[in-house]
Parts: C-alpha cells; structure tokens; sequence
C-alpha cells in the first residue's frame, strides 16, 4: 500500500528505491523458493535410502529358506549349521492380523454408521468421534500394556489371543474414520428416495449407503490390515513372539516385527540378514495393499 | 380402503420399528463401547501404577532413580519422561520447516504433473512401518550421524563455554537422544508435510489470485495471505505429529540407546517411556513394583499425548468438517 502511495506522489525520487526493494523481494521470493526445493528433495532422498537400503539388503537375504523355515540359531562360526527362516512369523502374522481385522472391522463399521447417520450434530456423536480420533494416533504400546492387564495378567501368560486383541482396538478407529467420511459423501437425496418407498432406516442403510460406500469401507479396512500388519510395540507385551509355527492362540505367538526386532537386534550377521528379509516382506506387503486402496478409491471417483 | 391400508401398513410399519430400534442401538452400542475403551485404558493403567505412585508418592514424577535390584527397588520418571519429551521436541524443530518447505513446493511451485506422483510417494513413506525406520536408523544413520556429526560437532561446538555440553559426549556405541530425535524426524515428516499441504490447498484461489495480483511474489502470498488464513490448522497438524512421536516406540528403541540415566549432551544415550516400556515390561515379573512403576509411565505417557493429541484435533476441527 504504502509503496503505491510514495510512487504516486514523487514517482522520479523513489524509482532507485523501488528497484531497490523490487530486486530484494525477488531476492528472498526466489532464496525460499530453492530452500522448498531442497527440503523436497531431502525428503525423498530419506525416502529413497530407506527403500534402497531396504531392498538391498533385503533382496540380497530373502530365499525360499526364509519363506518356508522356521526360526534356527544363528549359524556363525558352523556353516553346517541349518539355516533358519521366518515361517512361524509369516504365519503368526497372518493369523493374527486376519482375525484382529476381523473383529476390529463389525465394530468400526457400527460405529462409523452411528456417526454418520444416527448421531450427526448430537453430544453422545461428537464425544464418540473424539475419542476415536484420540485412539487413532493413541501410543501403540499403551494399547498393549491396557490388553496386558485386561487379559494376560488374568490368563496367566502371553497369548496370540491376547496379540489378536490388542491389534482389534487399532483397527476400530481407522475404520470408523473412514467409515464415516464415506457414508457422508452419499448425497440425502439417496436416503430419502429408499425412506419414500417405505422402507425403515435400517434397510437403507444396509442395503443402500452401506452397498454405495462400499468401496470406501473397504479401503478402510485395507488400511486398516496394513497398519497393524507392521505394529511391534504392543504385540511384545501380548502375543509376545515364539520361535516354533504356533497356531493355538492360548499360548505365545510369534509375528513378523516381532522376529524382525528380535533378529535385528542379536549381534549375529546372519539373522541380521533374516531380519532384512523380513523388514523387506512386510514393507512391499503395507505398501502394496496401500496401492490397492488407493487404486480402490481412485476408480470410486 | 381404510381397512386394506391398515392392514398392510400396520405389520410391516411395527417390524421395520422393531429393526430400526435394533440397528439403532446396535450402532449406538458400538459408539459406546468406544468410548468406554478409552475410559477402559486410561483407568487400567492409572490402577496398573498405583503400587508405584503409593510407593513412591509424588516423588516418582521427579526422581531419577531406576534400581532394580531386590529390596533395593527405586524408580523415578524423570528420565524417561526427559527423553520422550526432548526427543520429540527436537524431531518437531527438525521436521517442521522440511515439511512446511514440502507443502509450499507441492502446493505453489511444482509442475502441475509433478504434485501428484511427489505427493503420493510422501504419502507412502508415511505408510512405511516404523519398525522399518528403527532398522534402518541403527544401521544407515546412527554410523552417519556417529562419524560426520558427534565428533565434529563435539570437537568444535563442545568448547564453547556453557553450552559446550551439550554437543560433548564421550559416548562411541552412536545410539543417542540426537539419532532418536532425526529417525523421529524422518518418521513424523510425511505426516506433517500432507496435513500442511492440505490446509494449504483449501485456501480459497481467489485470496491467492488477488494477492498476486496486487504483484506480490509467491513467497509474499505464502507469508502473508496463506499462513495468516490456515494457521490455527498448521498448528493443529504440527501437533499431531508430536503426538505421534511421544508415543513412538519401535523407531527409537533401536536408535537412543537405552540407558536409563540422566544425558546432559544430545549425543548421550537416553531411554523415553515407550521404549523403556518396551525394553523392560515383557521381562519383569508379573505383579511386581517394577511392572506397575512401567504402568505408572504408561498412565503419564497417555496423560501427555491425550492432552497433545486433544489439543490437535480441537485445531484442526475446522479442517475436519
């Protein structure tokens, strides 16, 4: 404003000065310009050292002994020694992810449809919401010591059980997050036009929102399988990791970060390697079914 | 006619009540259930460390002390709490500007056809499991951070009268609260930079349009019509991301080093809750005052991210609608 005003009234005095200014505007507009470069650029160069690392190191270690064998000692200094492999982890992960998603899905979905089309603008709605988003960023592993006290304590040991749970309470608020922002995309004339023909709100919303949301949900619930594919934390206080294929959930499970902690962190070169192996299946598993979800949502639009 | 409408009417109107009533508490019971969740957590844990905090008195939440030994047991949450809270504060000071310099290329300078593609691949690393950061900061930047920045640092900075401690460490295994703050940093990053960038896209182009076209430059724009008008927001994004790095427990546990005592350089090894949790509750015995003295941690590690994480989302409410 106030430049306006100086070249209006004395436009010959301030030229010098306008240039001046004009080229130290430019100056800064284009020094913050290529420090924004810089910082994209070290952001993907963080991300290209992790993959490149990862892929590394991990292709170099990953075989169809890892795959198909179970957890040996290390075999440094005896290279007779059988190799030992992530088997039970692959298994115990599967396992518990399947069933934690499971039981996490039924509730999350409920939820999300309280929400969005029984409790809009209500004080139970809005208190349930925050409290969800709360637990969607809560610590993992506060989630883990709560499902310790609740059930391993009382059990008397760690448990895939207890692991399954555990992964249950994450997976709820990731589904009613989405859950919720789909169903609200679903425009009222929808609702309304299946309420005119007579139906009750229950069938609409299974048979009409829920059938349109679809693909959203099941975005949701992909996202969902993927976080707690790659959660750690609290299955060390749950399900706790088992070096043997274990498929009873009354007792100790292994899982796939778990091993790949317990491996990365034993000194030993070749579980090293192992543990690589593992970060390298798990990564390429969160990252494909995130891919997928995407591609899911994309086509809905 | 009457009789016929009646008829017709009157049954199906009473079972589609009698469903509507159902689902309907079916839902709300479900929305219930969450949030007695949350009340279920926070009441666990604070019964969990009430051993610990009868023990010890108010004293736990200032003393230093982790002694395990029999008959002897001591603990503190100073530590711990020290760490957690100076590892995410400098992971926040480290990652803000990177993210905030992401957010404004991708929403003001990039090519059009580079946004997307640049923005996914942020996205992604956001995806990536943290366990996956641990590994790769014990292995790739803890020997890094170790050689090029320690001993420098320590051999120039650590002179310096008064500050010079904190740059000088006679620590050589490398894992330190520094290592812990920056694999945080790299962590929280992702999630920062697409919170900021969203906010970003939502200003309204003809605020921006009108800025430029009173000849302002783009940084001019960003400074004085973008911030100003999402600020509250970016505040709210960036305290989402504290929030989720007090809690982070896979990716520092492998990188701080573990080590329960006092650090008086940011290249001395430390602990924070959720790694000293991690570490030690699967070993500890059931029922003793070390396991609820963890659960006491636990209970002020849910305190503080419950207050972090609430203040975030009442930020961000406007962005949320």
């Amino acid at each position: 404003m106030s430049i306006t005003f100086d070249i209006a009234t004395a436009p010959a005095k301030n030229m010098a000065a306008a240039r001046a200014l004009g080229r130290r505007r430019r100056l800064v507009d284009k020094a913050v310009q290529y420090a924004c470069v810089a910082a994209t650029l070290i952001g993907l160069l963080f991300l290209a050292s992790i993959l490149f690392t990862l892929f590394l190191r991990g292709f170099g270690a990953l075989d169809w002994t890892v795959l198909t064998k179970e957890f040996e000692p290390t075999t440094y200094g005896d290279d007779t020694a059988p190799r030992g492999g992530l088997a039970h982890a692959i298994i115990g992960t599967l396992i518990q992810t399947a069933i934690a998603t499971s039981i996490g899905t039924p509730i999350g979905l409920l939820v999300g449809t309280y929400l969005a089309e029984y409790a809009r603008g209500s004080k139970l709605g809005e208190a349930v919401r925050f409290v969800s988003d709360v637990l969607l960023s809560a610590p993992s592993i506060l989630i883990g010591l709560f499902i310790y006290q609740l059930v391993v304590l009382p059990m008397g040991g760690f448990s895939g059980f207890a692991g399954t749970l555990a992964l249950a309470v994450i997976v709820i608020p990731v589904v009613v997050r989405t859950t919720e922002d789909m169903l609200q995309l679903i425009p009222n004339t929808l609702r309304e036009a299946v309420v005119a023909l007579g139906a009750p709100k229950w069938k609409m919303v299974i048979l009409v929102c829920w059938r349109a949301a679809l693909s959203g949900i099941v975005t949701g619930v992909l996202l969902a399988f993927a976080r707690i594919a790659g959660e750690t934390a609290p299955l060390l206080l749950t399900s706790f990791g088992n070096n043997v294929t274990s498929t009873d959930l009354t007792t100790a499970m292994a899982s796939l970060p778990v091993a790949i902690y317990q491996q990365a962190n034993s000194g030993f070169p070749d579980l090293i390697n192992i543990a690589w192996a593992g970060a390298l299946l798990i990564t390429l598993g969160v990252l494909a079914v995130n891919i997928i979800a995407r591609l899911l949502l994309r086509t809905r639009k | 006619m009457q009789q016929s409408v009646s008829l017709v009417a009157k049954p199906r109107g009473s079972s589609g009540a009698m469903g509507d009533k159902f689902f309907e508490w079916l839902c709300r019971g479900a929305g219930l259930l969450v949030l007695g969740l949350l009340g279920a957590i926070i009441l666990t844990l604070f019964i969990g460390g009430l051993p610990a905090f009868q023990e010890f008195g108010a004293q736990f939440l200032w003393s230093t002390a982790w002694q395990p030994v029999e008959g002897r047991e001591n603990y503190g949450a100073l530590v711990p709490m020290l760490g957690t809270i100076v590892t995410s504060i400098l992971a926040i000071l480290i990652a803000v500007p990177a993210a905030f310099g992401i957010a404004f290329y991708l929403t003001e300078l990039a090519p059009q056809w580079l946004r997307q593609p640049v923005g996914t691949a942020i996205e992604l690393l956001a995806a990536v499991p943290s366990i996956i950061f641990g590994m790769w900061g014990l292995f790739v930047l803890v020997p890094i951070i170790q050689n090029y920045i320690q001993i420098p640092f320590g051999e120039t900075l650590g002179a310096l009268p008064l500050i010079g401690g904190i740059f000088d460490s006679n620590n050589f295994a490398g894992t330190s609260v520094f290592a812990a703050s920056m694999v945080l940093a790299v962590m929280i990053l992702p999630f920062i930079a697409a919170t900021m960038r969203d906010v970003f896209l939502q200003v309204p182009p003809v605020y921006k349009e009108s800025a430029y076209g009173l000849g302002a430059t783009r940084w001019e724009v960003m400074r004085g019509v973008v911030i100003p008008y999402t600020r509250i927001s970016v505040v709210g994004g960036v305290m989402l991301g504290l929030g989720r790095a007090l809690g982070e427990t896979m990716a520092v546990t492998f990188v701080i080093g573990n080590a329960n005592r006092m650090f008086t350089s940011v290249f001395d090894p430390s602990t924070t809750i959720a790694s000293v949790v991690a570490m030690e509750f699967p070993e500890s015995l059931m029922g003793s005052l070390k396991q609820s003295s963890l659960l006491a941690l636990g209970f002020l590690l849910f305190v503080i991210s419950f207050i972090v994480l609430a203040t975030s989302r009442y930020l961000l409410r406007s962005r949320l609608k």
